[in-house]
């Protein structure tokens, strides 16, 4: 039996008034050899890539070309390549909480203790949600949306580069908590009273909120703009019953953003009170309710989940019409289905928490409702198995990973609609069976379709394929390591077996917890695969190009650019007639215009965005800390730069016509083929 | 019920033989096992979609792929109001029927209900009175009262067979959850609140208890052994061996108890302070803590302001925190004619009420 402390960790007494928080403490590389070394790796990494950048003289170009690029495919693709960034360091934890639990279960003995396994379970739900899964959709939302409604650029291209920067600066302060100080260890969603300031003296709630609040905001601009985008700037003809199914699923993610965020905002502002101000909404003294607070983060984060997987089902809708070469199947119902999706997911938050005891009333409303969702949900899987009926099926990469999807997602379901039966739930709650739940429907539904989406418009973005091979591999140990690493969880589950333990498990467990270590190591290897395959890719470029702007034969606006499209997308706004805009116009035998070509009006880059997020890093960092000088001076900064900002009027320019028909008529030459 | 356990068996069957053991799907409590066979009747009634799905999917991968031009190919394709109507509809019978049964099995299993029946063959015995236990979690231990035998212990459980069991409980620092997978599903305790569990233990034997939420640096060492005697015989028999073994636990004892331990050791205490429950529940187990519910009071009683300096005299003694009914009275508009009774009441009252109790 030890004796401990709620407060025997970070919880630096002294505040001094230029530091704040800050001491050689916090520096906690120092005694923690596992992120000593963790923090030598990213160092050296991080060295050679500033190295190889300033070597090749590539900060100026990075900067002119891309960080204040407000051209919606270059965030978008900034967007991915935070999210494959994060999703490394967040893949990297997933190895070691399985590594320590199959450790523990074997060997009695594991590699972390209980602070640091804590902070490690809490930051790997925070990043693949927040840092991984989010900039993916949004990304893809951002590059794909606007070409398929035939735009040039999203509705505010400025807020557009913004919001991007306030995401990475969230990101930053949770990557800067792993060698500065400390991260929560509340878990992804900090449940109070243990996040509150009695329980968490250290740092680490404090870098979890700051992160989020700052890229909350973030994310809700990002949901207004995309929607203004869609309501406002389709091309003409295009109603609202012929807009692709991933405009569809793009609106109504982005109307469940602009609902749902700011509940999340607001709640964290609330528990930043609690922590900073001494209020009290959710301690459970002087009149505080933690219950409101779980009540309120899941008004949040139940809808957060179909912003994650609407956009999914829009991808998969794109590809499976695509690779069966035919029409989709039921493009009403499926509409339908999206928008019933959207209003249910508001009213099923209670699900999360049955076990709260809120009475047989209540749970059963919240359990039925959680059911109801199930139905169109499934009507999409019809869907899209009654467009592969009488299709001509081709198996590329995109499809194969929509395959999994199909076969993996439908167990998830399954096993969803199990929780959402309170009684079940009370002996399934917070068991390694609702993770593997939930694993089975974010790997089964939104990682493999992220991943379909990253391979069908890779060669829209790039102008080439990426490596069949390398990807089918990557998908095979995707699809087995997934079976591996989660269906013992769903055992152990079953045995009594509950979410963040960390520390002394059975040996009984031990054979589950090694196969499931096992599988996380095929997945690592499915990713290993994905990244050779961008290496390969870019090496072997010259023989994957696609000079065709078409490489799949695709249905909708954004094939019908080259590959990349121009950056201001359309020399000539299409005009739409049906759903598949691009496919009947193959079928029509629609002829580029190759002349009339007039000048395009454009949004000019700016540096802004980049520079605000900056000092708003830096106040989030300094309020962390409690350096309130700092915080007060970066504030000021910021808010000042933005009002700055308003005066520059030198925003927009005009691309002229011989430039645009200079680019068209390059086009046109690939289109013909190499001059052999 | 047999034949659904048969079908539990042989389902998972596989998994036993090689060693796993699936206490959520074999448990020995009757309220445990109810749920465990609602988890196999939701299960096969939704394999009645899933599998479908699953086998057209992958029979229309293998006829329909590209390299067979044998197979129909229609490209414009894309409606049948049948087929929609089978796409919707299916699912949604089945969900209604699952809806239909979720209602019910939520209202037959409601922790908070007192439980109807000892197992599937045995009827409640109405003179049988429920074992009250009051569960308190702490960092990271569990704290068990037995108010009518009057002895408490830390991380040790025990109750006998075939008895209703009534626990209560609340949690003095962060969110725990009460779990005892072999018994009956989870209940969340919290701090500042009572929450409640219902249930039987059909065997005998030893089972594994643990908090099922996350609470903190010593949650994964936050287990329970909870102990299923044979009969009421052996549960006095514990019940001995806890009041002999066991010191007496006053209130600055429990004040030291709740105290962050990590990996506590099983604790007996022969006897206990009779405010413990109320002072764990309502957060003040030290002697200068204000109690939730006195705080709670003297809000109701106007709190700081003129009102409450008056309304504290006024009704000192008349309004306490376990009968809040009167002042309730005097302060929601609508229920003012109650004020005299409550008036008349109080000239009753001896001068000082609190020497009364």
């Amino acid at each position: 039996m030890a004796s401990t402390s709620h407060a025997a960790h970070g919880a630096s007494t002294e505040v001094s008034p230029i530091l704040g928080k800050l001491g050689l403490d916090d520096l906690l590389f120092l005694h923690e050899p596992i992120v000593l070394v963790t923090l030598i790796g990213a160092s050296i990494g991080g060295l050679a890539v500033f190295a190889l950048i300033t070597k090749f003289k590539l900060w100026g170009y990075l900067w002119n070309e891309w960080f204040t690029s407000i051209d919606h495919k270059k965030i978008g693709i900034m967007y991915m390549i935070l999210a494959l960034v994060m999703f490394v360091r967040g893949f990297a934890d997933a190895l070691l909480m399985r590594g320590q639990q199959a450790m523990i279960s074997t060997v009695g003995e594991g590699y972390l203790n209980a602070h640091h396994y804590d902070q490690i379970f809490s930051a790997h739900g925070v990043i693949m949600i927040f840092f991984v899964a989010m900039p993916f959709v949004t990304g893809f939302m951002n590059y794909i949306m606007p070409l398929q409604i035939g735009a040039r650029d999203v509705a505010f291209p400025f807020l557009n580069n913004f919001s991007f920067w306030l995401t990475v600066s969230g990101a930053v302060l949770v990557m800067m908590s792993l060698f500065v100080g400390e991260f929560s260890t509340a878990g992804w969603l900090a449940y109070p009273p243990y996040s509150g300031l009695e329980y968490s003296p250290g740092v680490g709630v404090d870098y979890y909120l700051w992160s989020l609040n700052i890229a909350g905001i973030g994310t809700t601009l990002s949901g207004i703009n995309l929607i203004v985008t869609l309501v406002k700037m389709r091309a003409p003809g295009m109603d609202w019953m012929k807009m692709p199914i991933f405009c569809w699923t793009t609106l109504c993610t982005n109307v469940l953003i602009v609902a749902s965020f700011p509940v999340l905002s607001a709640t964290l502002a609330l528990l930043t009170a609690d922590r900073y101000l001494g209020t009290h909404f959710f301690t459970s003294e002087l009149g505080g309710n933690p219950m409101m607070y779980v009540n309120l983060i899941w008004i949040w984060g139940h809808p957060e989940v179909y912003i994650l997987v609407l956009p999914i089902f829009g991808i998969l809708s794109e590809i499976v019409p695509t690779f069966c070469s035919k029409r989709l199947f039921g493009y009403t119902s499926m509409v339908y289905a999206t928008c019933v999706i959207m209003i249910l997911s508001y009213i099923v938050w209670l699900h999360h928490f049955f076990t709260m005891g809120a009475g047989a009333d209540v749970n059963s409303f919240f359990g039925i409702t959680t059911m109801i969702i199930s139905i169109p949900t499934g009507a999409k899987l019809f869907n899209w198995l009654f467009t592969m009926y009488k299709g001509r099926i081709r198996f590329e990469v995109p499809m194969l990973w929509v395959m999994g999807i199909m076969i993996v997602f439908p167990i998830g379901g399954l096993t969803g609609v199990l929780l959402a039966i309170p009684p079940a739930d009370y002996v399934l709650h917070n068991s390694l069976f609702l993770i593997a739940h939930f694993h089975n429907v974010i790997i089964g539904g939104v990682v493999f379709g992220i991943f379909a989406g990253i391979s069908f418009w890779w060669p829209k973005a790039f102008g080439f394929k990426l490596n069949h091979f390398w990807n089918v591999v990557s998908f095979w140990c995707w699809l087995i390591g997934f079976f591996l690493a989660f269906m013992p969880l769903y055992i152990l589950g079953l045995m009594g077996f509950t979410r963040r333990i960390g520390q002394e498990i059975d040996p009984i467990y031990s054979g589950l917890f090694l196969t499931a270590t096992v599988g996380a190591i095929v997945i690592a290897a499915g990713i290993a695969a994905f990244f050779w395959s961008i290496y390969v890719s870019i090496r072997d470029r010259e023989q994957l190009r696609d000079t065709t702007g078409d490489p799949w034969g695709g249905r909708t606006l954004e094939w019908a650019t080259s590959s990349p499209p121009p950056y201001y997308n359309f020399a000539f706004t299409p005009k739409i007639y049906e759903v598949d805009a691009f496919a009947q116009m193959k079928r029509e035998g629609y002829t580029r215009p190759t002349d009339g070509y007039i000048p395009i009006h454009m949004p000019k880059y700016t540096s802004s965005g980049i520079i605000i997020s900056g000092f708003l890093t830096v106040m989030g960092f300094a309020l962390v800390f409690h350096i309130w000088w700092l915080a007060a001076l970066s504030l000021f900064a910021a808010i000042a730069w933005g009002i700055g900002h308003t005066f520059n009027y030198d925003q927009d320019y005009y691309v002229p016509a011989d430039e645009v028909a200079e680019i068209e008529k390059k086009y046109t030459q690939s289109l013909m083929g190499p001059a052999e | 019920m047999h034949r659904v356990r048969t079908l539990c068996l042989l389902a998972f069957g596989a998994l036993a033989l090689s060693g796993c053991n699936l206490v959520v799907m074999n448990p020995s409590g009757d309220i445990a096992d109810q749920q465990a066979q609602l988890i196999v009747y939701a299960t096969v009634l939704m394999l009645i979609v899933i599998i479908p799905v699953i086998a057209l999917t992958i029979f229309f991968a293998i006829k329909y792929r590209a390299s067979n031009e044998d197979a129909p190919y229609e490209p414009e394709w894309h409606h049948s109001i049948s087929l929609e109507v089978v796409v919707w509809s299916v699912p949604m019978a089945i969900i209604i029927f699952l809806a239909g049964l979720t209602w019910v099995a939520t209202h037959r299993l409601e922790p908070y209900h007192d439980i109807k029946r000892i197992d599937a063959e045995t009827p409640l015995d109405p003179s049988v009175k429920p074992l009250t236990i009051q569960v308190a979690a702490m960092d990271w231990k569990w704290v068990f009262f037995y108010p009518e035998q009057g002895v408490a212990t830390v991380n040790e459980l025990a109750a006998p067979v075939d008895r209703p069991i009534e626990f209560y409980i609340t949690s003095t620092t962060v969110m725990n959850s009460f779990y005892v997978p072999a018994l009956a599903g989870m209940i969340y305790a919290m701090p500042g609140m009572q929450t409640e569990l219902n249930a039987v233990i059909n065997e005998e034997g030893v089972f594994k208890g643990l908090s099922a939420n996350y609470s903190g640096e010593g949650f994964s060492h936050m287990n329970f052994e909870f102990i299923a005697t044979a009969d009421e015989a052996g549960f006095d028999e514990w019940v001995q061996k806890v009041q002999s073994e066991g010191e007496d636990l006053d209130l600055d004892g429990l004040s030291k108890l709740n105290h962050p331990t990590v990996d506590h050791p099983v604790q007996y205490f022969g006897s206990y302070d009779e405010n413990s429950w109320n002072r764990l529940v309502n957060k003040c187990v030290d002697e200068d803590d204000l109690c939730l519910n006195d705080m709670m009071m003297a809000d109701a009683l106007g709190g700081g302001g003129i009102d409450g300096l008056f309304n504290r005299e006024q009704f000192r003694g008349l309004c306490s925190a376990e009968n809040p009914g009167a002042i309730m009275a005097l302060i929601r508009p609508g229920k003012q004619d109650l004020e005299k009774d409550i008036i008349a009441a109080m000239t009753d009252l001896p001068t000082d009420p609190r020497a009364q109790n």
